[in-house]
């Protein structure tokens, strides 16, 4: 007989097929060839008089602990291992849904390249005078697709999906009615702060709305950044993909520039982060921990790279020389100094004990925290030289915000090490401080360009 | 009788090799025929035959093919090819000489 009239017994085989197929390295059809092996066991063993458990309990045991089992077809099929970088549809997923979410995305990755195309039918044209506009809008081409993708995959219902319409129709406004100068430091603001405003509404879709649920917006982060890397991966196929179309035309006199500049790379750009999130979502149990490795290989390096810069500082008595892009320098530091923080302590398991790296991660806080300082005190001496432009006070802003999540980190951390709080209490506090990023995104889009008479 | 796990592990191939060259076969009865062939005493872990299958197919040592069983289920049969057979011979070869060897210095320890 193939199954089994004892229900519970047909409950136990399917749950351990299910354990086996999480097991990367056994594919579907050996789980097929394994259960048959499991089946025909079971049927000898009742037969011989045993009853259902036991005759389970044998058979599993004779088919040996799963985990030295996938140890061994692993060694027979190492290639898949690095198989799973391609796409395969989920064991557990049904094959008809995975063929309809690679319909589902393909479709809104041509729409996103498509939905760049559309301003050039009312004359505003990518490649030639209009690249203001472009640069603008250009987070309200893709983001609201991504949305949708979310809202369809994590099946939020329409009304869910309507409100998630609501900050992408206010980005598209306060994008587009104030009349900015071109090139305008208010016009650069926006260009820079609207896609970090609206990154906060594709993330409300991709935690399905539940915001505060466990888990999600750490999740999000993760998916953040992975996204970053896939996007940097497909950025660099994209230009050597760029490269040859150049190359390949000018070898018969073709100009492939009005091709490259106004259809290639729009399109290629707006697509990418559409595909570079399926690929994330499809594979994020294989390189789930690409960002996290980064942060291991990376803090250590910049960690001597503050202390020494310091030391230099200390020992040589040059002051920080304030010119007009230091500020925003020292902005970039304490976002990637967040980004590591972040990262950190998104792959690290919050019950384990201190250890050498969270030292290393202490130091390297406190030490930008000190480098900042230095910049701060120096930059503040000078502000009412220079006056309160648009981007002084954005970056001044942003410069606050940072210093009050890595000073509130630093004491977290602190604690943490002598055993006086847990490390979820970091971990809550980077979290609970997303938000505010966006937040202050918005008022630069919202605020800024009025106030500051649209410099 | 325990027997030492490199030992088993080593002589898996020619085994599974020289059952499949009495005929087609799948893996539970791959498993039973062991079992049958030597009284019990050579105890598999049923999952590691898979893996050695998988191998010698990849190696075209043998050749796999899904086909109903009489139960209604696929299920995946395996048979010799001819470089199995070649590679059954040399397996054959190789253990002869180490029994052989073994066996002369062991008649030498009972002569003495």
């Amino acid at each position: 007989m193939t199954t089994f009239t004892d229900q519970p017994l047909e409950e136990q085989i399917a749950q351990w097929r299910a354990y086996l197929r999480r097991r990367q390295a056994v594919n579907g059809p050996d789980v097929e060839e394994l259960e048959g092996h499991l089946r025909d066991q079971l049927v000898a063993l009742t037969e011989a008089g045993l009853s259902g458990d036991e005759a389970f309990l044998v058979a599993v045991k004779r088919m040996g602990s799963l985990d030295a089992l996938s140890r061994e077809f692993a060694r027979a099929h190492s290639e898949r291992l690095w198989k799973q970088l391609v796409i395969a549809p989920d064991a557990d997923q049904p094959a008809n849904t995975a063929y309809t979410e690679t319909l589902v995305v393909l479709g809104l990755a041509v729409a996103a390249a498509l939905a760049i195309k559309v301003p050039a039918l009312f004359g505003l044209r990518i490649d030639t005078g209009d690249e203001p506009f472009y640069f603008r809008n250009a987070s309200l081409f893709v983001f609201p697709l991504l949305t949708i993708y979310f809202v369809w995959k994590r099946g939020s219902g329409v009304a869910s999906g309507l409100w998630l319409a609501l900050p992408f129709a206010a980005g598209a406004v306060f994008a587009n009615v104030y009349p900015f100068r071109t090139d305008g430091d208010t016009w650069v603001l926006t260009v820079l702060h609207l896609p970090i405003a609206l990154w906060l509404a594709v993330g409300f879709a991709y935690v399905r709305g539940r915001w505060f649920a466990d888990g999600g917006r750490m999740n999000f982060v993760r998916f953040s950044g992975e996204l970053a890397i896939y996007y940097a991966l497909i950025a660099l196929g994209g230009g050597v993909f760029t490269g040859f179309t150049f190359m390949m035309f000018a070898a018969i006199d073709m100009k492939a520039d009005w091709f490259v500049g106004g259809w290639l790379i729009p399109c290629g750009a707006a697509g990418a982060v559409i595909i570079g999130s399926w690929l994330v979502e499809a594979k994020q149990s294989v390189i789930e921990n690409m960002a996290p490795v980064l942060t291991r290989l990376f803090t250590p390096l910049f960690t001597v790279l503050l202390l020494a810069f310091l030391g230099t500082m200390v020992w040589t008595g040059s002051p920080i020389n304030v010119k007009r892009e230091v500020l925003i320098g020292f902005d970039l530091l304490l976002v990637l100094v967040v980004g590591l923080v972040l990262y950190a302590a998104s792959a690290r398991d919050p019950q384990a004990p201190p250890d050498f790296f969270d030292d290393l991660q202490l130091l390297l806080v406190v030490s930008a925290l000190v480098v900042d300082g230095v910049a701060l005190a120096a930059i503040a001496a000078r502000i009412s030289e220079f006056g309160f432009t648009p981007n002084r006070v954005a970056a001044l802003g942003e410069n606050l915000i940072l210093l009050v999540n890595l000073a509130w980190s630093a004491w977290l951390y602190a604690r943490f090490m002598r055993h006086r709080g847990s490390f979820a209490d970091l971990e809550r506090w980077q979290i609970a401080y997303l938000p505010v990023y966006s937040v202050w995104a918005a008022l630069v889009v919202v605020m800024f360009p009025p106030v500051f008479g649209y410099r | 009788m325990d027997m030492n796990k490199d030992l088993v592990a080593a002589s898996a191939t020619p085994l599974v090799l020289a059952i499949l060259a009495e005929g087609a076969s799948y893996g539970y009865a791959i498993i039973r025929r062991v079992a049958e062939l030597s009284g019990g005493h050579l105890q598999w872990t049923d999952g590691m035959l898979y893996p050695v299958l998988h191998r010698l197919e990849r190696h075209g040592h043998v050749a796999a093919k899904w086909s109903a069983s009489e139960n209604g289920r696929r299920r995946k049969y395996y048979r010799i090819t001819k470089e199995g057979r070649a590679q059954l011979a040399a397996h054959r070869q190789q253990w002869k000489t180490v029994d052989g060897t073994l066996r002369g210095i062991w008649m030498q320890a009972c002569t003495v």
